[in-house]
């Protein structure tokens, strides 16, 4: 595929946002989105191998029927605190906190994010709720879901609910603050001639991100104030023996928390529409019906929150309203599977290691929003939900769906990033591994929720152990797909070949300049003529002034 | 029970087999939608291939191809949510003159209380071929009432009445788990259904019956609340009279009409000034923190026996007998205690 | 967009901004610099819409839940009071006004004043807040253990369960003005900041973007008491 580059092997760019300054506070206090991308880059990795960690303990915890391995106590909080730590501190600001923060400005030709403090100070705020999150879980943790239901979260838990809840709290605070921030970009920031029409689609999936974060999070924030406030100083509001309401509090916390699942996939789908045009030769088909998906997507999802709540006590007519609505978001995510399938059509397809993720996601993903409209059929739900069904849908999701796209945004984008290429078998072969592990750790867990297994469970009945043992095999071997490209990206940096400014020959304003980047992104302010991945033109696509 | 690798539930309920038809019906659709999708994005890798001197032919799209799979994939899922939300309905509405089973779960056990008073933990016996309703309500916080094999669930709450039926098809025990997280011993609160032939079921009733049946002990409370001083059916009572109200609309002091269930008798008892009888003073004290959940539902097991209007009415032998109460001693209710479910 | 963009990136960075020190170096223009912080400003407004509407959603459900206790809660709360401070909040918003007002003309003693009007504004109405604060707390009507229902039994008339769901009225009604009063607060630390930049003369003539979006933080706090005001004291209210 890079036959087109018959050059020179490429040199590193002298002067790059990397070498503008080595000493510590050039990178603490820098306002550069690029180096506040690493940082947030480093910060959620490690909070992903923490969450990680908790789910190989409950995955070996499982490995028996009987609760051997740790006490109940632990396990619950064990799988809260992945839960917490997963959801909140990993997939809500993966894909826009590191490769959004280090793309948008890139990608529609700007020198940095609208507001580069704002972008700094989110990176801490995110860094003090991690940290306070952090210190609940080392001061003995919390055990009451990751879903804080109360009364049990304000009446009965006896553990660091507060704590946990103000952590969360705090990391809101970062998430409104890149959505403020990627709005106004995408609204003020433009490179004259990027049009809304020519947007990537990666920017349009992060616009409809951050209206989510921006219009979502809030309502989070006042729930989990109202869950603390219950819980240190008695208010009544969700408490029944006082004459709140248990079902309102689970209401305003789906109202955040289904379009929290859309904050999480809809950067990744955004990926996908970058590397699989890249890898097709091939414009996307249907650019319009793609950005519109993202943009229906985020606005139905403000609408379906309570299809998780179809047992537990709403109206059988209010649960028929929220299942029909739930249907409906799902035709958005069906356009766009069908788009991507339709854009490798008479394509000139190479199978570089993002293209392996593409497939690994359009596979996973189909899968997981397939089993989702037995979650949505009401009948169905009745039996599943609260099961084992129900968490392998999510995790075909966020972790197949979600997690593949990010591994591939990340090795599409490394050499951009970095300035040095991975190395390719050994991408490829992780790329595979963690496929494989994927599906022996979850496929099982959608036949163990049809039997009935329920979820957060730290014993089971004897017959299920055969499945459960297949889960935690596969588990162990995504651990060590997921390990095997912290290694080699760790290796690359200093060992990789170097990449020149466009490895991959794809179009897109962040590959018109020098990788790594200088620090203001382009030499010149770029002017754009042409569509998004105009990959009929062969060169020169973006004229320069 | 059963194998010891079992890939597919039992089927015990009336509903199970409905609920696995749709399941099918799923599979089927996600089987054909990932083969779909999985053999276009095979046949493309092989037939788009890289290949030296070919390039890719540039397509910006088609509204004929956006609208077919806008809509088909539309008029499928309007067919499934038909489908889902009819079997719900059904799953939803118990059918008329199931029996009755009440439950009272707390961290962590699962109680059951049968109207003629037997009492069971971590246990629950139903007849085969019977459509039971299960009424429940939380001691604490959520739990689920969830029988795989039955393919029934809902959540129990504290504070409201929230229901559930099945009609068990084939004898035999099965799991009976808590599927809302509920705290510490969250997996350990499990059970077991004992679904059993009509005579066996006869027999397990006969057994030991308790401190006799929920109604009598209902009336054994409402006695000694004293709530037979205003609940009594002559003209001069302070407060509504009880008999033949369950199952009936009541109007109330503000125009609106109620249905005197289970959840109004509750919210009654409990907040007794959110609903006003029409004609009647709010001046009936509160009974919150002086009545359990279960004293609760006894009183209105008790409501549902003074159905029986000729023979039946709330008194008591201390109070003065109104004009129409003459002929029913207390003994009558015991007996009509153990009303058919 | 327009023509100048091509021009400043003709010329380069440099001397674009080197003709004008506030310019911030990722920014093209003034304008844009300018649209941006205050389109910046109205998005984290709908967030802030959406916070308050999660609180405004709880009490709707309630209210109309449990009107009577509603009625009873609001009959404590003392009417003048309240009223006294939707004055001092409208007044707050008039020096606001005119602070930004003075920004936009580069009067600095003016800017200056206005500000620490404001802030005066701010500190009695968080004053008077308090004492109704302290009232509750002397009636026991903070909810919790120490809750007493006596007052709504013995002076109401009230059934205890309905006395005892005032406890929801004062829950809200604390988390309602509690979270008002913190934005107000969160106000006042960034007006002491203001004020002490314009004193040391960051806000030259033409630089008034940061006031502005300052001043339209401040109304909309403002305007959220304009909403908590009828719904907690008035609304409700026996006559």
């Amino acid at each position: 595929m890079s036959t087109a580059l018959i050059t020179p092997a490429p040199t590193m760019p002298r002067d790059n946002y990397l070498n503008h300054g080595y000493g510590v506070r050039s990178w603490l206090l820098t306002t550069d989105h690029k180096r506040i991308a690493l940082m947030y880059l480093v910060t959620i990795t490690f909070f992903f191998f923490v969450g990680g960690a908790m789910a190989t303990m409950i995955r070996l915890e499982l490995l028996t029927p009987a609760g051997d391995l740790v006490s109940s106590d632990t396990y619950n909080k064990l799988f809260t605190m992945h839960g917490v730590m997963m959801v909140f501190f990993f997939l809500i600001p993966s894909i826009p906190t590191t490769l959004g923060n280090f793309l948008v400005p890139m990608m529609i030709g700007a020198r940095d994010l609208a507001f580069p403090k704002l972008n700094l100070a989110s990176y801490y705020v995110y860094l003090t709720g991690a940290l306070f999150t952090m210190y609940a879980v080392i001061s003995g943790g919390v055990d009451t879901g990751w879903t804080f239901y109360t009364p049990l979260s304000t009446s009965f838990a006896n553990t660091h609910v507060i704590a946990t809840a103000v952590g969360i709290l705090i990391a809101g605070f970062s998430s409104i603050f890149t959505g403020i921030n990627f709005i106004v970009t995408i609204h003020r920031m433009r490179a004259p001639g990027m049009t809304w029409g020519r947007l990537p689609l990666f920017i349009w999936a992060h616009y409809a991100t951050s209206l989510i974060m921006v219009l979502g999070t809030p309502v989070i924030a006042i729930t989990l104030i109202m869950v603390a406030l219950e819980r240190g100083f008695h208010l009544g509001i969700f408490d029944p023996a006082r004459g709140g309401d248990p079902l309102l509090f689970q209401h305003l916390f789906w109202f955040y928390s289904h379009p929290a699942v859309y904050i999480m996939i809809l950067p990744g789908m955004g990926v996908i529409s970058e590397i699989v045009t890249c890898f097709s030769r091939k414009r996307i088909f249907g650019y319009n019906f793609v950005a519109f998906s993202s943009m229906a997507i985020a606005v139905f999802g403000f609408l379906v929150w309570a299809h998780h709540m179809f047992v537990a006590g709403i109206s059988t007519y209010a649960a028929m309203v929220f299942s029909l609505l739930s249907y409906l978001v799902a035709i958005p995510s069906a356009i766009k599977v069908f788009n991507w399938t339709a854009t490798m059509y008479k394509g000139s397809l190479t199978f570089k290691t993002p293209m392996l993720y593409v497939f690994g996601f359009i596979g996973l993903f189909t899968m997981g929003g397939m089993t989702g409209l037995f979650l949505a059929a009401l009948g169905i739900d009745m039996h599943v939900t609260e099961t084992y069904f129900i968490v392998a849908h999510f995790h075909y999701i966020m972790v197949g769906g979600m997690v593949m796209a990010y591994m591939g945004a990340l090795h599409f984008w490394w050499p951009k990033i970095t300035g040095r290429m991975y190395p390719e078998n050994l991408a490829r072969l992780a790329a595979l591994i963690i496929f494989v592990g994927f599906n022996l750790t979850f496929f099982p867990q959608f036949i163990l929720g049809y039997l009935g297994m329920p979820r957060r469970y730290h014993a089971y009945p004897p017959e299920f152990q055969v499945l459960n043992v297949m889960s935690s095999a596969g588990a162990s071997i995504l651990g060590i797909g997921y390990l095997l490209p912290m290694i080699y990206f760790m290796w690359s940096m200093r060992y990789g070949r170097v990449a020149g400014p466009n490895p991959w020959n794809a179009k897109g304003l962040e590959w018109e300049t020098t990788s790594p980047p200088p620090t203001h992104n382009f030499a010149e302010t770029p002017i754009v003529t042409e569509e998004a991945y105009a990959y009929g033109t062969p060169t020169a696509e973006v004229q320069r002034v | 029970m059963g194998t010891n690798f079992p890939l597919f539930p039992q089927q015990a309920s009336t509903v199970a087999p409905k609920v696995d038809a749709l399941y099918f019906f799923l599979i089927a659709v996600t089987v054909f939608f990932c083969v779909l999708i999985f053999s276009l994005l095979i046949t493309f890798s092989l037939k788009f291939r890289a290949r030296k001197g070919q390039v890719a032919t540039q397509i910006e799209g088609s509204l004929p191809l956006e609208l077919t799979w806008t809509i088909i994939p539309l008029i499928i899922s309007l067919g499934l949510y038909v489908w889902g939300a009819n079997l719900y309905f059904e799953m939803r509405r118990p059918p008329l003159g199931a029996m009755e089973i009440y439950g009272v779960p707390k961290q962590w056990m699962w109680k059951f209380e049968h109207p003629d008073g037997h009492r069971e933990i971590n246990e629950l016996h139903v007849p085969v071929g019977r459509p039971v309703k299960m009424t429940m309500i939380s001691q604490d916080v959520i739990h689920s009432f969830f029988v795989p094999a039955f393919r029934v669930k809902t959540d129990v709450l504290p504070g409201r009445y929230t229901t559930a039926w099945f009609e068990a098809t084939t004898t035999g025990h099965y799991h009976l788990f808590c599927s809302q997280y509920c705290g510490t011993k969250h997996s350990a609160m499990i059970g077991e259904v004992y679904v059993m032939e009509p005579a066996q079921y006869e027999q397990w009733l006969s057994g030991s019956a308790g401190e006799g049946s929920l109604a009598s002990s209902g009336e054994k409370l409402f006695q000694s609340m004293a709530c037979n001083t205003c609940h009594r059916s002559d003209s001069g009572a302070r407060g509504p009279n009880l008999v033949g109200l369950f199952g009936k609309p009541v109007k109330l002091a503000n125009g609106a009409t109620v249905m005197a269930d289970e959840a109004y008798i509750r919210e009654s008892i409990l907040t007794p000034s959110a609903k006003i009888v029409a004609g009647f003073q709010p001046i009936m004290p509160t009974f919150q923190g002086q009545i359990n959940e279960e004293g609760v539902l006894a009183l209105i097991q008790y409501i549902k026996t003074m159905k029986d209007a000729q023979n039946l009415a709330p008194t008591n032998t201390q109070n003065p007998p109104g004009p129409d109460a003459g002929a029913r001693p207390a003994q009558g209710m015991q007996n009509s205690g153990t009303q058919k479910p | 967009m327009s023509d100048n963009h091509t021009a400043a990136a003709v010329e380069g960075t440099a001397t674009a901004h080197g003709s004008n020190p506030a310019l911030l170096h990722h920014f093209e223009t003034v304008e844009q610099q300018r649209d941006a912080s205050s389109l910046g400003m109205w998005v984290f407004l709908a967030q802030e819409v959406m916070f308050f509407g999660g609180l405004f959603c709880v009490y709707l459900v309630y209210r109309l839940k449990y009107y009577e206790a509603f009625v009873a809660g609001s009959n404590t709360l003392n009417v003048p009071m309240g009223a006294i401070n939707t004055g001092v909040l409208i007044c707050s918003s008039l020096t606001m006004a005119m602070a930004v007002y003075s920004a936009q003309i580069g009067k600095r003693k003016m800017l200056m004043f206005f500000l620490a009007a404001t802030m005066l504004f701010g500190a009695i109405f968080l004053g008077v807040k308090s004492i109704e604060y302290r009232d509750k707390f002397r009636d026991h009507h903070i909810p919790g253990p120490s809750f007493s229902t006596a007052e709504f039994e013995h002076k109401d008339h009230l059934p205890r369960d309905v006395a005892n769901e005032t406890q929801i009225y004062f829950s809200l009604y604390f988390a309602m003005t509690g979270m008002h009063a913190i934005h107000m607060i969160v106000g006042m630390v960034i007006m002491g900041f203001l004020i002490f930049h314009s004193w040391r003369g960051k806000y030259p003539p033409g630089h008034y973007t940061t006031i502005e979006n300052f001043g339209l933080y401040w109304h909309f706090v403002d305007i959220v008491w304009i909403f908590l005001f009828p719904l907690l004291y008035l609304i409700s209210r026996r006559h």
